[in-house]
């Protein structure tokens, strides 16, 4: 360290001037500190490593300044989503409609069915006897003596859109014709006609549908048309699993039909133009890095979360040497029991695995819902305090070797007081061992952090860490899928650790006075 | 020596108390929820016993209705005679458990350890015996990047890369989907096939710090004056490096080495639950994440006495290899 390199730039600078030999001017005297920089600039990597930590600084810190976003601003798009639109059953069981001014309870119902079940033409119910006919295929009507009571039917009449509910005996002539394949009934003195498609009409308008479909809207406040419904029973008879149907407002739309099996309902899914978080969008001019899952700026999170990796690894680092220098400071300049209780306490701390530690306390915390930002500030503490064994056996093995040069007795001499000579005498000659050792440090803990985000114990949502953005791998479709998600968060984890580590290793070879270059 | 051994060992067994001690009074500090849910559980089953009975049984069997210091005392009792307890996660008793796992992350960790030394010591002596040179610089920044991987990212990306994209490799899991029709033979290559892609992961990620430790201990000896002496005597730069130089190395070298043997034993933590292999770090992280007292209480014990021994172990190797060590 104390080495002073002498050089002589007049000789191969061709100097004019005579100087003579002991005139200051000849002598270039380099402090220890310039010799330490000059060896670490000579050291390609090292350069490449500061290189590599200014840009993720100022990546970090100055980028989340200019970016547009905020940390966790959400970003929508619009998207075409299937939405459950109607759904669409097969009337299997008997329909039940009572003439005017007639009863037919849901006993009497019930009977009915018995009897149509066994083939009966006639059944008694609370001494009425009823007569059952079988006006077509699964039409029947209910009489009793000769008054009509009733009809059960599959077939629905429906009435045309908007209209009020056909009578009684339109529907009965209706259904009658429709079953039996008439084309033409008479009800209520009237002449209605009914096509193959099922409509009936009054003088060539359209008055109501016999249908055995039963069309629901899942969409409150939808009206679905006569013209839809046939659209979709076309579908559906043919097996389409899609159609397109262009709706009374001109738009068109693609509908998806899905048949559950077990319920027997037919589901109508509508291609439909949804607001929603814009989920790993692509790359883009607005987002260079796309967005994730919920929506956010990819680089700004990038940005953001390299801001709380570095930070986080700084005070780790900051409480490790702390303790570190304390601990190391006390035990190596009083020696003897104190050095040995005190280094007792670094073995037994050195044992402590400290992963599987935090493992547990993140997922303490997890069970217990603490807040994000308190839980950050957890975790530094955490690490913190499970990391400083390496800083104190480091600090105190320099300490007893430094302790007992002359300079020590001269202090001591001096009368300086025992903490001063401690931390302002014995500590300084231990900075360059420390800075290295810190500098690694910081790539480690940044390391340890990421794993622990990754994991989802360490930095939590909404906060941003490069660790919990990789996390988005868990699933196997993100990471194969939108690899501009993790990769990046990746490449600026890997690139900070290597610039501490390029630094740490440069500084360490450039402290080190026996590395002659 | 054997006094240093008998000292050493004495240490050792205070340091574990103390150890075993703090993993105690942390898992006791834990939310107890567990045996509460448990408890819950247990009491809702027909014709069971109220909820209190069971959180009273259950307590007292794990020891937790005890205060924390003759509760620990009790637990310490209990695993001095071997007896760990039953996992709550995997309802088996702790050391069943242990004893399923074990094996896979010892053979996953040994290969990747005897991989790394064959990677890491031919290429840090050529890195330290042409100092500065374009191979040196390589070697050394290859070194620093594998420190720098996180382990997690290295493996999604073999992972994307070999798995999903080349389809050379499943993606994670131990056993292929046709496993139980495989004879003797197939099973073991199907068990090596999904080996492969964890074995890579962990020897690139540790290759660099063996790797440094290499280059920089046969650096220190390159200047050693005895180097000089062979190479004033004139013997040839081979006989130099290889015969001289490299045994001096090996000292170091063999301690490290001898000293993280226990830690094959620790599994890989990361890597096996990133490739869902169904060692003891894959167990005990989930273990430890539902909160199973014994499993954790009994890894973490583990954990500290692996490192002890490692120190140990590297000690006494130092002063085996070293004659110098030994008379000082």
């Amino acid at each position: 360290m104390s080495e002073e390199k002498k050089m002589n730039p007049q000789q191969e600078g061709g100097s004019q001037e005579q100087l003579s030999l002991n005139d200051d001017r000849r002598v270039k005297v380099l402090s220890p500190g310039a010799l330490v920089a000059k060896r670490f600039f000579r050291n390609r990597l090292a350069v490449l490593g500061l290189i590599m930590l200014a840009v993720m600084f100022i990546f970090s810190f100055i980028g989340g300044l200019i970016s547009p976003y905020g940390q966790d601003e959400q970003f929508y798009t619009y998207t075409y989503m299937a939405k459950e639109y109607v759904a669409v059953t097969r009337n299997d069981d008997l329909r039940y409609a009572v003439a005017d001014g007639q009863e037919f309870g849901t006993a009497a119902q019930a009977q009915f069915l018995l009897a149509q079940m066994t083939g009966k033409t006639e059944f008694t119910y609370k001494d009425v006897s009823y007569t059952l006919t079988e006006e077509g295929e699964d039409f029947y009507s209910i009489s009793s003596g000769d008054t009509l009571l009733a009809i059960a039917y599959k077939d629905i009449v429906n009435p045309a859109d908007n209209d009020a509910e056909p009578s009684f005996a339109v529907k009965y002539a209706a259904l009658k014709a429709y079953t039996n394949g008439e084309s033409a009934f008479t009800a209520d003195g009237q002449d209605y006609t009914l096509d193959e498609d099922g409509n009936i009409l009054l003088n060539g308008e359209i008055q109501g549908y016999v249908s055995r479909f039963v069309v629901q809207s899942a969409v409150s406040g939808t009206e679905i048309t006569r013209d839809f419904k046939e659209e979709l029973e076309a579908a559906i008879d043919s097996d389409t699993a899609e159609f397109v149907y262009t709706g009374a407002d001109g738009e068109e739309h693609t509908y998806e039909i899905v048949y559950d099996a077990a319920a027997k309902v037919w589901s109508v899914k509508q291609e439909t133009l949804t607001y929603v978080y814009d989920s790993y969008a692509r790359p883009s001019l607005a987002h260079p890095l796309g967005c994730d899952t919920n929506g956010m700026d990819m680089l700004t999170r990038l940005m953001y979360g390299g801001r709380v990796s570095l930070v986080i690894g700084f005070v780790v680092v900051f409480i490790e040497a702390a303790i570190g220098i304390v601990l190391g400071g006390i035990a190596g300049y009083f020696g003897k029991w104190v050095d040995n209780l005190i280094m007792r306490i670094v073995d037994v701390f050195y044992c402590v695995p400290s992963m599987p530690i935090i493992i547990i306390i993140g997922s303490a915390m997890d069970g217990m819902q603490v807040d994000p930002q308190i839980r950050m500030m957890y975790l530094m503490l955490i690490l913190g305090f499970l990391g400083w064994p390496g800083f104190a056996r480091m600090i105190r093995g320099q300490i007893l070797s430094l302790r007992e040069q002359e300079f020590m007795t001269a202090t001591e001499a001096c009368g300086i007081s025992v903490p001063w000579r401690i931390f302002r005498h014995l500590i300084p000659n231990v900075i360059p061992q420390l800075i290295v050792l810190c500098t690694m440090g910081l790539g480690s803990t940044i390391i340890t952090e990421a794993t622990l985000s990754f994991l989802g114990l360490g930095v939590k949502f909404p906060f941003a860490s490069w660790g919990n953005i990789i996390s988005d791998v868990n699933n196997s479709y993100v990471m194969t899928t939108y690899w501009y998600v993790w990769i990046p968060a990746g490449i600026c984890l890997l690139v900070a650790v290597l610039g501490f580590n390029f630094v740490g290793d440069g500084l360490r070879d450039a402290f080190d006075p026996k590395m002659k270059r | 020596m054997r006094n240093f051994i008998i000292k050493r060992l004495l240490l050792s067994v205070l340091i574990l108390f103390c150890v075993t001690f703090i993993i105690y009074v942390l898992l006791r500090c834990l939310p107890a929820s567990y045996v509460e849910n448990m408890a819950m559980r247990l009491s809702t089953a027909p014709g069971s016993k109220p909820y209190e009975e069971w959180v009273a049984q259950l307590n007292a069997q794990y020891g937790l209705d005890l205060d924390i210091i003759p509760g620990y005392f009790v637990q310490l009792k209990n695993m001095l005679t071997g007896n760990f307890g039953d996992s709550w996660r995997f309802t088996v008793p702790v050391i069943q458990k242990f004893s399923e796992v074990i094996w896979i992350s010892v053979i996953m960790g040994g290969i990747a350890l005897i991989l790394e030394l064959l990677i890491a010591i031919p290429l840090g002596i050529m890195a330290a015996t042409k100092q500065y040179s374009r191979a040196d610089y390589a070697i050394t920044a290859g070194a620093l990047v594998g420190i720098s991987l996180p382990t997690f990212f290295f493996a999604t990306i073999l992972k994307l890369i070999f798995a999903v994209k080349l389809k050379w490799f499943d993606v994670s899991g131990l056993m292929g989907r046709n496993y139980a029709q495989l004879d003797q033979l197939g099973k073991m290559l199907d068990m090596a096939h999904h080996l492969v892609l964890p074995i890579v992961t962990l020897t690139i990620v540790s290759v660099g710090s063996l790797m440094r430790y290499t280059r920089t201990n046969m650096l220190e000896v390159l200047n050693a004056d005895y180097i000089r002496t062979a190479r004033a005597k004139g013997l040839s730069e081979k006989k130099v490096i290889y015969h001289h130089a490299f045994r001096n190395t090996l000292i170091p070298l063999v301690t490290i080495v001898g000293g993280s043997l226990p830690g094959l034993f620790s599994g890989a933590l990361i890597t096996e639950t990133l490739f869902s292999i169904n060692g003891i770090g894959f167990t005990s992280y989930q273990a430890m994440t539902t909160g199973d007292i014994p499993f954790s209480m009994f890894y973490l014990s583990f954990m500290a006495i692996l490192t002890l021994l490692g120190n140990l172990i590297s000690d006494i190797l130092y002063a085996v290899v070293d004659p110098r060590v030994r008379i000082a």
